[in-house]
């Protein structure tokens, strides 16, 4: 209570100094066009979740975020117009809360005077951002937000500043659906979506109505759960043929080693929150077999990417560990904002989000990235298979 | 019918956990009237203490279990010396918030110094299954019941047969009184609190060993659903916390098992104000009226 109390408090500090601030600027902003790129750096706002409930996601990508602007920044920097600049990273934290995120947002854009945000994590602070990013011209770009909504405005056209560097739900869930039917042959499916996420809403949804087999039961968890046994029970009652699984590593880690625990040894197939070194480590190595997951990011197609190699190399030679997805997203983000400001000739945040919309087989660590007219990102999508919690092989679906 | 038993021995296990949390708020409550939120973050520092003592010290696990609930207690003791004790003559209000920080404070102070992320906890325990009927149970599933069973008894004992449950009975009555009679109130509420933490631990490293995978912000939701199962035991009476936890448990699984896993958590709740409008006291508790 005493922090919810608290919290009101900042929030009311908060509105009435971007108030402040926006009264200051609406006689300023009438000829000015976002925000000018000025002295010697290119000011980039890092607008993630370092805290709460998707902080583990937030972090791994400011570790991409950061790699990417030491090795741009190592090299000189970003050449804007024939100069060379160095990035500067203001990185705060949004504490994966919808009010944190818009004021973090009218923090960056205003007081910061960034020229690109990078964030958020989540679809869900992402779109509180949106206003205050809109009004002061300043593109962001988030590596994982999924919702198709999250891009568009109510009217069906792209929100002007708002762009993604992964994949929307309805791609990657049609694509699971295809896999399950044409692939595994599965007839008979149960969902198992987690219901805490736009994410798993998201994917969950757009699986059931493109999937050509019988949805025979749809059950949801919340993140953070811990106990799936009486789901996985009834499903293996209910003779499923498969289960499609979107959530986060997580809590799909421990459903896989649940469901191999209780003899329900049928195909699990999720998505790319799925796509982490720590899936195995949680669910045991020898119950991930049969696993498949849709991924931009897959460490078998990787390997034939010079990009991706260059990149999980350095990763690991900094952090120990293999590269997660969501550092790879980050990481694909920084250097989309370097592509569209060189192309633009300009730092100015209006020329970045030219420069954004614009991108076209982008050579990321992620595929091939290209910006459509929706603001998302398209790229191609593989399906990885997990055998004894070693990924076998990797399907390219069409 | 062999599915029943399997969802049967589901809700056990989880109850079983839900119980030995249960332990701690009722026992807290019952003898200084404070709600203790901060009681399922001792849960996972436990679960945390168990994940490095095996991890780095190549404890066993009857040592690692042993060890958490050592520990905790000294946690619960800590957390009682410096949060509670000062306010212990306020207003009840001030030292539920200040329970509602400690929580807060362990959370993030964790979340803080070992990072967000969800760790898997190691095996030190293979896990074998067994086929009874149809029914399949874990070892693991087994050892839960089991040390959860066997930690009630000893707490029921403690506090039945010996002097400090005594004394621990004494205060809960009458805080006034037993100190006249001379029991030192100080050392009564600190022993209570590292009676309770300790259950925690163990709840901590057992459910470390059953799911696999600990963060900082396990507590929260077992520990809110710990506290309704005290409630709906009747918030004071031990044998009504291991009640509650259990009924808790199958409750939870017989809503996922009938296709509404959407609610589980909200079933519970709703548990929570049908018991506290039907039967304010609990199912083991005493209605006893307040002077006013």
């Amino acid at each position: 209570m005493n922090n919810k109390m608290i919290k009101r408090v900042t929030g009311i500090a908060a509105i009435a100094m971007s108030a402040v601030i926006f009264a200051g600027c609406s006689t300023a902003k009438t000829t000015s066009q976002g925000n000018d790129q000025t002295g010697s750096t290119v000011k980039i706002g890092v607008n993630l979740e370092l805290s709460g409930a998707a902080a583990g996601y937030g972090n791994q990508m400011k570790q991409g975020v950061q790699m990417a602007t030491n090795e741009i920044n190592s090299k000189g920097g970003v050449n804007v117009n024939g100069k060379k600049k160095k990035i500067k990273l203001i990185i705060k934290d949004n504490k994966t809360s919808t009010s944190t995120s818009a004021s973090v947002a009218a923090q960056l854009v205003n007081n910061d005077k960034v020229n690109a945000i990078i964030g958020t994590a989540t679809t869900n602070a992402g779109t509180a951002a949106i206003p205050n990013e809109t009004k002061a011209k300043v593109p962001a770009l988030s590596p994982s937000a999924t919702d198709p909504n999250f891009t568009l405005q109510k009217n069906g056209k792209a929100q002007p500043y708002v762009f993604r560097a992964c994949y929307q739900n309805n791609f990657q869930g049609g694509t699971g659906a295809k896999f399950v039917y044409n692939n595994l042959k599965a007839k008979r499916v149960a969902v198992l979506g987690d219901n805490s996420t736009d994410y798993g809403t998201g994917l969950a949804k757009s699986f059931k109505k493109q999937f050509k087999g019988k949805v025979v039961d749809t059950q949801y968890f919340s993140a953070g759960d811990k106990d799936f046994n009486a789901i996985l029970t009834s499903f293996k009652n209910k003779k499923v043929d498969a289960i499609y699984a979107p959530g986060y590593y997580s809590e799909i880690g421990l459903i896989i080693k649940q469901a191999r625990q209780i003899g329900l040894n049928v195909p699990i197939v999720g998505s790319d929150g799925m796509a982490d070194a720590k899936l195995v480590q949680i669910a045991g190595a020898k119950n991930a077999s049969n696993i498949y997951y849709t991924t931009p990011f897959s460490k078998t197609v990787a390997e034939k990417n010079p990009t991706a190699v260059k990149f999980m190399n350095a990763y690991k030679a900094r952090y120990h560990t293999d590269a997660p997805t969501f550092s790879a997203l980050a990481y694909d983000s920084t250097y989309m904002i370097k592509q569209a400001i060189e192309s633009q000739k300009s730092a100015n945040s209006v020329k970045i989000t030219k420069g954004l919309a614009n991108i076209k087989d982008f050579n990321g660590v992620t595929g091939k990235i290209t910006i459509d007219s929706k603001h998302d990102a398209n790229k191609p999508i593989a399906v990885e298979h997990l055998n004894n919690g070693k990924v076998v092989g990797s399907t390219q679906i069409q | 019918m062999t599915t029943l038993f399997q969802q049967l021995i589901n809700g056990l296990s989880l109850g079983s956990i839900y119980a030995l949390l249960a332990l701690g708020y009722t026992m807290v409550y019952g003898i200084i009237k404070l709600i203790n939120f901060a009681h399922g973050d001792i849960y996972m520092l436990g679960a945390f203490w168990g994940y490095y003592t095996i991890n780095f010290w190549h404890f066993n696990f009857i040592f690692a279990l042993l060890s958490a609930m050592v520990v905790c207690a000294a946690a619960g003791v800590i957390i009682e010396y410096f949060a509670y004790r000062p306010l212990r003559h306020a207003p009840r209000i001030t030292a539920l918030i200040t329970a509602i920080g400690v929580s807060y404070f362990l959370e993030n102070g964790m979340s803080y110094l070992y990072g967000a992320d969800t760790r898997n906890f190691p095996q030190v325990i293979k896990q074998v299954n067994y086929n009874l009927w149809g029914v399949r149970v874990s070892n693991i599933q087994i050892l839960i019941l089991g040390t959860a069973c066997l930690l009630m008894i000893l707490l029921q004992l403690i506090i039945k047969k010996t002097k400090m449950g005594r004394a621990m009975r004494a205060v809960s009555v009458d805080p006034d009184a037993a100190e006249l009679v001379g029991i030192n109130i100080n050392r009564t509420i600190s022993f209570t609190f590292a009676l309770g933490s300790s259950m925690a631990g163990a709840a901590g490293v057992l459910i470390g060993l059953y799911y696999n995978s600990i963060d900082p912000l396990m507590g929260m939701t077992p520990g809110i659903k710990a506290f309704v199962a005290a409630v709906v035991g009747g918030i004071g009476s031990i044998p009504g916390a291991s009640l509650g936890g259990f009924l808790i448990g199958i409750l939870e699984t017989a809503v996922q098992s009938v296709g509404l896993s959407a609610y589980k958590d909200a079933a519970v709740y709703l548990v929570l104000i049908i018991i506290l409008l039907v039967l304010p006291a609990g199912i083991f508790g005493k209605n006893v009226k307040e002077k006013v």
